[in-house]
Formats: C-alpha cells, sequence, structure tokens
C-alpha cells in the first residue's frame, strides 16, 4: 500500500544536532534527523522525550540552543514563524489554531488576504480556497463557517492552509487524538495523496498501530535524544516500544497481578455537568488498578473532576466503602478518602512559587486539629522528608522552590501530597504526561505498589501502553458514554480503539 | 528578605538627604508627625496587604475610612455611648469586607469592579448621613482621642515621645505577621494567591480564606478611619480618606507584596508606609513646591518597583544558569 519514497540525492529536510535547554532539564540534546522528499516520517517516543519541542524548534515557534537545520542542503534560519513557513514548513497543532467564528476562506487566508487598499477580494479567496480544499477531499464550501466544523474538517482546513502557503513538510502533532475512526480514515488517505503529490509529512503520534500503517520510518526519541531508527521493512510494535523506553516491556511496566478485594467506590448512574445525558456506573476494588482509556474529549477528566468534587455532578450516587457519599468540593472528596492527581500540573497541582515542603503539606496541613490553626512546622518537616526519601525525589532540599524542579519531580511532589493522607482511592489524571523515563518507571513501580498494599487506583491515559502496562482492567469512554471494560486479557490496542471511537460493546461485570 | 532590605536602604536614603539638606527633619517635634501618620497609614496597609496576597485589591479603603471616619463622631454626637459607637462602626466595616469577599468568591465577580463600587457607595452613604457637615469631638473625649493623639514618654529620650497609634500598629503588625507566617490561615492565603486552582484541589476552601482576607482589610480600613477622624478631630466626609486607598497599596507594593498574589511581608509593607509618610515630609521639607508631590512620590515608587523587577530577572537568570550548569553535569 505505501510506495516508496521517490529517491532524491539529498534529503529534503537535515536536522543536525540540535540542542535546547529550558530551566532544570535538557529537552533536547544533539537530536538529529533527516526527511526525504515525499516521506511520512514517524517521529515517536515517550511523553517528555522532546517530539513537541523538536517539532517547536521546526515550526520556529522555540529557537534551538545549537544546532542546524538545512532543507535541501542548504543551512536556513528558523528562528520565527515567518521563517519556518518561508522554508514550506508548517506545524498543524495539535489544538487546532483557527477562528471559529470566520468562514473556511477567511482561515485560509488569515494574514494573508488577497487584497486591494485593504479592502479583501473576497472572491479570490473563495475561487483559490476551493482548489486547497479539494486537495484535503473535503467537500465543503469556503463560505461555511469554521465553528460548524467538526473537529476532523477543521483539521483538514489546517492541512489546506498550509498547502495554500506552498508548504513542503507539514508536521502533523497528534492528528488523531480527537478523531473519529472515520475521520482518522479519512486523514489516513489525505496523508497517502500528499505523499504521492510530493509533501513531506512528520507525523507524531501516541498510536503504534496507525504509525506503522502510514510511515515510511520512524525515529525515536528518548529523553530528548535519539534513541534509534527503524526502516519500513523493521517496523514493529515491539521494537518501536522497546526503543522508546530503551528495555524490555516487561521489565517497564512492573505488573504483578493483584487480587481484588472488596468494592472501595462504587458509582451509579453518574451524570457528569459535560455530558449529562449519558449515565456512568462502575466500581473500583481494592488492590485494583483500573485505567481510563478514551480520545480527547471523551470525558474522563469531567468524571474525575466530579469524583473529586471540582463539579458538581448532575446527578447519579457514589459510594466509598458501601456507603453513599455527597461530594461538594474536594475537601468533601479528601475526607471520603480520595485523592487526585490533575492533569495539569502546574495549573492544578502545584503552587509554583512555594517550596518543595510546602507543597507537600498543602493538603495535609488542616489535618491537625490540636494545634488551633497554626502550622505544625516539626509534622511539615517530617512529612516532607518521609515523602522524599519515600519517592526519591531529586531536590537539593525541601526548601527549593518547585517550579525549578524537573516535571517527574514535580509529579512526585503532588503524588507525595496525597501519600501523606493515606488515601482509600487514588485518581491519577495522565499520570505521567511531560515526566522522563526513568520518573516514569518509578510512578509505574509506586502506583503498582500502593495497588499490592490495598489501594484502589483509577487512572487517565492517553497513552495506550502505559494503559494496556498496568492496568488490571480498562474502562473506555467514547463522548461521554462508557463503552466497556476490558479485562486484561482483553485489552489490545485495537480492541480499546474501537471502544474509544464508539463501538460499543456489553460491558462485562467485572 | 532581601526585598525588604531594598526598601529599608531607599527609606534610610531619603531620611540621610532631607536630614542633611533641613536640620528640621530629625526633631523630635517632625519625626513624632512622621511616626504618627506612618503608623495610621501602615494599619490600612497592613490590611490591604492580606487582599493583595490573597491575588485581589480593594480599592474602597478610603470610602470605608470616610464611612467609619464619619459614623464615629455623628453618632456619638447624636448620644450613642462610646462601646455602642466603636461596636457598630466595627460591625459594619466587617460587613463590607463580608460583602465584598461573598460577591467576589460566589458570584464570582472582579475584585476591582466590586470594591470600584463600594469606593463610590461608601462615601456617598457617608456624606448622606452626615448632609455633609464636618463632624467632629470637639473638647469632648479625650480619653478615645488619646489613641490617636496621645504620646508616651520614652526613657533616656529627651523630649521625644512615642505616639499612641504607633503602638496600636506595632501590635496589629505583629498579630498580622503571626497570622501570616505561623498559621493555617496565612499559607494557604498565599497558596491562594498563587494558584487557586491548585490551591481548591488541595482540598482547601478557598472561598472562606478569601473573604477572610476582605474581612481583615476592610476592618482595619475602618479601624484606621476612626483613628484618623479622632486624630484630625475635624472630619470632611468629602474629603476624608481621599486617594488613601492607593498610598495603602502602594506601601503594600513597595513592601514586596506582588500584585499577582502570593507573596508579601508585614514588615514590609510597614516600611513601604513609613516610606511613603517621608517622602511626603522630604518634599516639605526640602522646599519642592507642593503641586509636584504626587509626581515625585509616584516616581519613586516606579524606581522602586522597576529596579525590584530588573533585580528578580538577574536572579531568575543567573538561577536558571545554575540549574542548567547542574543538569548537565
Amino acid at each position: 500500500m505505501n510506495s516508496s519514497p521517490p529517491k532524491h540525492s539529498q534529503p529534503l529536510l537535515e536536522v543536525r544536532q540540535v540542542s535546547k535547554q529550558f530551566p532544570g532539564v535538557n529537552a533536547l540534546s544533539r537530536v538529529s534527523l533527516t526527511l526525504g522528499h515525499g516521506e511520512v516520517l514517524a517521529v515517536i517516543g515517550e511523553n517528555g522525550a522532546g517530539k513537541s519541542t523538536l517539532m517547536k524548534i521546526l515550526a520556529g515557534v522555540q529557537t534551538p540552543d545549537s544546532g542546524t537545520l538545512l532543507i535541501d542542503g542548504e543551512a536556513v534560519p528558523v528562528s520565527n514563524v515567518e521563517d519556518a513557513l518561508d522554508s514550506g514548513i508548517a506545524l498543524i497543532h495539535q489544538e487546532l489554531n483557527l477562528s471559529e467564528n470566520l468562514d473556511i476562506a477567511a482561515n485560509i487566508f488569515l494574514g494573508r488576504e488577497p487584497n486591494f487598499c485593504g479592502i479583501i477580494n473576497q472572491k479570490q479567496t473563495y475561487l483559490e480556497s476551493e482548489t486547497f480544499l479539494k486537495r484535503v477531499g473535503l467537500n465543503l464550501s469556503p463560505q461555511t463557517l469554521v465553528g460548524n466544523l467538526t473537529v476532523g474538517q477543521q483539521q483538514m482546513v489546517e492541512i489546506a492552509k498550509a498547502l495554500s502557503i506552498n508548504a513542503r513538510i507539514l508536521i502533523m502533532d497528534e492528528p488523531t487524538s480527537s478523531l473519529s475512526l472515520h475521520e482518522s480514515e479519512a486523514l489516513f488517505s489525505v496523508i497517502r495523496e500528499l505523499k504521492a503529490q510530493g509533501v513531506s509529512i512528520i507525523y507524531i503520534s501516541h498510536r503504534l498501530g496507525e504509525v506503522k500503517d502510514l510511515a515510511d520510518r520512524v525515529v525515536v526519541l528518548r529523553d530528548g535524544e535519539n534513541a534509534g531508527e527503524l526502516d519500513r521493512d523493521s517496523i514493529s510494535h515491539d521494537r518501536m516500544v522497546q526503543l522508546m523506553v530503551g528495555r524490555s516491556v516487561s521489565q517497564f511496566f512492573p505488573y504483578t497481578p493483584h487480587q481484588p478485594g472488596d468494592v472501595v467506590l462504587e458509582v451509579k448512574e453518574l451524570r457528569t455537568p459535560a455530558n449529562p445525558t449519558h449515565p456512568i456506573s462502575f466500581s473500583l476494588k481494592k488492590n485494583e488498578i483500573v485505567g481510563i482509556s478514551g480520545l480527547v474529549g471523551a470525558g474522563r477528566t469531567e468524571l474525575l473532576q466530579v469524583l473529586f468534587g471540582i463539579d458538581a455532578p448532575r446527578g447519579g450516587t457514589i459510594f466509598v466503602n458501601g456507603k453513599e457519599i455527597h461530594i461538594h468540593s474536594p475537601k468533601d472528596a479528601i475526607k471520603a478518602g480520595l485523592a487526585l492527581v490533575p492533569e495539569d500540573r502546574k495549573l492544578q497541582g502545584l503552587i509554583l512559587e512555594m517550596a518543595v515542603r510546602e507543597n507537600m503539606s498543602l493538603a495535609s496541613l488542616s489535618r491537625d486539629r490540636r494545634h488551633l490553626g497554626m502550622i505544625n512546622f516539626l509534622k511539615e518537616r517530617n512529612i516532607s522528608a518521609e515523602m522524599i526519601a519515600a519517592m526519591n525525589i531529586k531536590t537539593p532540599n525541601d526548601r527549593q522552590i518547585i517550579q525549578f524542579l524537573s516535571g517527574g519531580n514535580q509529579q512526585k511532589v503532588v503524588l507525595g501530597k496525597w501519600m501523606a493522607l493515606n488515601p482509600g482511592v487514588l485518581l491519577l489524571d495522565e499520570p505521567t504526561r511531560g515526566v522522563d523515563v526513568g520518573a516514569k518507571e518509578e510512578i509505574y513501580h509506586l502506583m503498582n505498589e500502593l495497588a499490592s498494599r490495598g489501594m484502589a487506583i483509577l487512572f487517565v491515559s492517553s497513552d495506550l501502553e502505559e494503559i494496556r502496562g498496568i492496568s488490571d482492567r480498562v474502562l473506555v469512554m467514547h463522548e461521554g458514554q462508557m463503552t466497556g471494560t476490558l479485562s486484561r486479557a482483553e485489552m489490545s490496542e485495537e480492541a480499546i480503539m474501537q471502544l474509544a471511537t464508539g463501538q460499543i460493546r456489553e460491558s462485562v461485570p467485572s | 528578605m532581601k526585598k525588604i532590605l531594598g526598601i529599608l536602604i531607599l527609606l534610610i536614603v531619603v531620611c540621610l538627604i532631607t536630614a542633611v539638606s533641613n536640620e528640621n527633619f530629625f526633631t523630635a517635634y517632625n519625626m513624632q508627625n512622621v511616626i504618627r501618620l506612618t503608623s495610621l497609614f501602615g494599619i490600612i496597609s497592613i490590611g490591604v496587604a492580606f487582599v493583595i496576597i490573597s491575588g485581589g485589591i480593594d480599592l474602597s479603603i478610603g470610602s470605608v475610612i470616610c464611612l467609619t471616619g464619619s459614623l464615629l463622631p455623628f453618632l456619638l454626637s447624636k448620644g450613642v455611648s462610646v462601646p455602642a459607637a466603636l461596636l457598630l462602626v466595627s460591625v459594619v466595616s466587617i460587613a463590607i469586607g463580608l460583602f465584598h469577599g461573598l460577591l467576589i468568591t460566589k458570584l464570582k465577580l472582579q475584585p476591582f469592579i466590586v470594591t470600584l463600587c463600594g469606593l463610590l457607595i461608601y462615601r456617598g452613604i457617608a456624606r448622606g448621613i452626615t448632609e455633609d457637615q464636618t463632624q467632629g469631638f470637639g473638647t469632648a473625649h479625650a480619653g478615645l482621642r488619646y489613641l490617636a493623639t496621645g504620646k508616651i514618654a520614652v526613657p533616656f529620650m529627651e523630649g521625644f515621645k512615642l505616639p499612641v497609634p504607633f503602638l496600636i500598629m506595632l501590635g496589629l503588625a505583629v498579630i498580622a505577621a503571626f497570622f501570616l507566617n505561623k498559621t493555617i490561615f496565612g499559607r494557604y492565603l498565599k497558596a491562594i494567591g498563587n494558584n487557586e486552582t491548585a490551591a481548591r484541589y488541595s482540598g482547601i476552601k478557598t472561598d472562606r480564606t478569601v473573604i477572610m482576607a476582605y474581612i481583615i482589610c476592610s476592618f482595619l480600613s475602618g479601624a484606621g478611619g476612626v483613628l484618623f477622624a479622632l486624630d484630625i478631630n475635624s472630619v470632611q466626609p468629602e474629603g476624608i480618606g481621599n486617594f488613601y486607598e492607593l498610598y495603602a497599596i502602594a506601601a503594600a507594593v513597595l513592601g514586596g507584596c506582588s500584585i499577582r498574589g502570593g507573596e508579601g511581608s508585614i514588615l514590609g509593607v510597614v516600611i513601604g508606609a513609613a516610606l511613603m509618610r517621608v517622602l511626603r515630609n522630604s518634599i516639605t521639607m526640602l522646599g519642592i513646591p507642593s503641586q509636584l508631590e504626587f509626581a515625585i512620590i509616584g516616581a519613586v515608587i516606579l524606581v522602586g518597583v522597576v529596579t525590584d523587577e530588573l533585580v528578580k530577572r538577574y536572579a531568575k537568570q543567573r538561577r536558571a544558569q545554575q540549574q542548567a550548569r547542574q543538569t548537565s553535569d
């Protein structure tokens, strides 16, 4: 199905020894890659491997500290987005950058409107837009408001926009993360079509299945470095994962089967404000790790937020240890023995300008009722020292301001904050997002250990490998609906994706 | 601590320049005056510091001062007893803070708007109640007026007497510093000022804490209003407390409170209030035309804030470099 890329003596794009540092992190160190004419190159890696940084550098959003970019063998400066566009590089963002209040043509020509003395030549924009829409297989009038399009169609508009500026290199960052199966298929055929037209594509994805189908070559990044490269013939699921995590899969995911105990958390007909028409029911047992899988926007985060009292439910009941509880605030949830490691660490998890110690104690300060509202500084110090040791947090001392720690260590502090309360139910939302491979492994080990000690763990993840690697069971959601439950034996990538894209299956009693 | 050191140095420099240029600056009389006014302004600055640390702002301070400052002599002149009148103005100022806090947390209105409306409303009410008549205590209530005008002899300091408001301010500052640094309330307040969402996700009742900050601010404004009224003994509802919220905010910001919330120290705020008063005093002492007063105060604050920002950036850069070196090792 994939024809081999046309042969040219020189690669279209060459990235040579590019490095980029952020405070506390080596985001990229001496990363190199090449991209041929009409080639689909997949760039894969764990969260935090440096894919996004590399793509931002290519698109001129960020400037590298060192290294060069060559196009057709010539070094080009890419210090801002305009430079990148001039060189023919366009980035299709994970979050689409379209103005929903404007029509398709206006979006395609935004900033480059054909005009006479400031008066836009509408006719020309519509006419030209049509040709680009045709190239991406979108049968829509260019006068359609972008706000009325589906996410998949909006993505096509983004691609059309990139084509309209003669982009020769399209960078697609997780393009299928919010697409239905059907929309994904449409995208793949457009990608193949573009490839045939000689457009080169850098394709970033977590979905190894689609990488295998699409890519001519795979470049793997790990912790900001080149971890390996696979040619079309040698692309296999296991090889990719192995390169991504740097060791064999079974070593990386420390799964030990847990013997589920009594039901700790039971949710009956819960309606979240985001998806009130789809009542959700499930239960969680002691010693159990349950993953929640689904596409972006499936309502997974919203579910956890209702359970933790961030948002009020629209109906339904929650039982903890067999007792019905009413959760109106995170404080109520904490009292019931729940804890939440939120999705956005910096926004929801940490007080960035406070010290490690102060972040660690934030949830447990008010536990000490005998201290009359005063802080028990001795206890605070002990808790933070204990957690730093238990979680193996790398910090010079616990007075360190937390924003200067690496993502992995920050995440461990958020975890430590809750461990100090010893919750019965641990909710985690994308627990390893933006975390290096080492810390990731530690977090998996910790989850596994907590489960064996009796904690019930419910975690949301967009990373299928992670879901399959450490869960005893996976719940799959699609557009606010719980579409199914899969046992460990059943959770193949295909089975999860089927449920995640809306193919309902009778839930198996757990 | 470094932040306080900077503004302390600035205060000392301004004092020295003025003292060298005018020998009257360091006289007991002038010092007593400066200290008395510093204390009065210090009290309201401490109040607004709590709100600023929570990430909010209170623009109604001057009008709350006007309301309690007019209401106290008005009530007393109508024959209300001293304790009852004091109790009433306290309740009024606490109620105002509660009102602000509820609107800001429960209705999610912006603090700027809520307190801007307060600024208009409370002065209007005060002027309405008093019919814009000048209020005063006359020669009565000497005991009460002692709180604002009294002086206490200091051993070994011939001629210099410590104004009573200074002791009041000192007491309040100690209590405020204790609350901010040693209690869970203070920790929560700073956490909310830095990142309210994360504070909420940590199980903190953020609304309650924020409301408390506005109550503290309005209460201290009310107390300040009472003391200002007792001090000047001739309260014009139209004018008393005008712009005082800006003096208080400026003092708090000079003293190291970030207007973005999350940080601040009470000692810094008090020094900030002192700097504001000394600057005003210096303008008179140095013979600078009083029309320029606002321009000079504004310029000095701006210079202070800009310097602080530059120093902070430099420190951050150095820190980032250090970090980078550590990680590359």
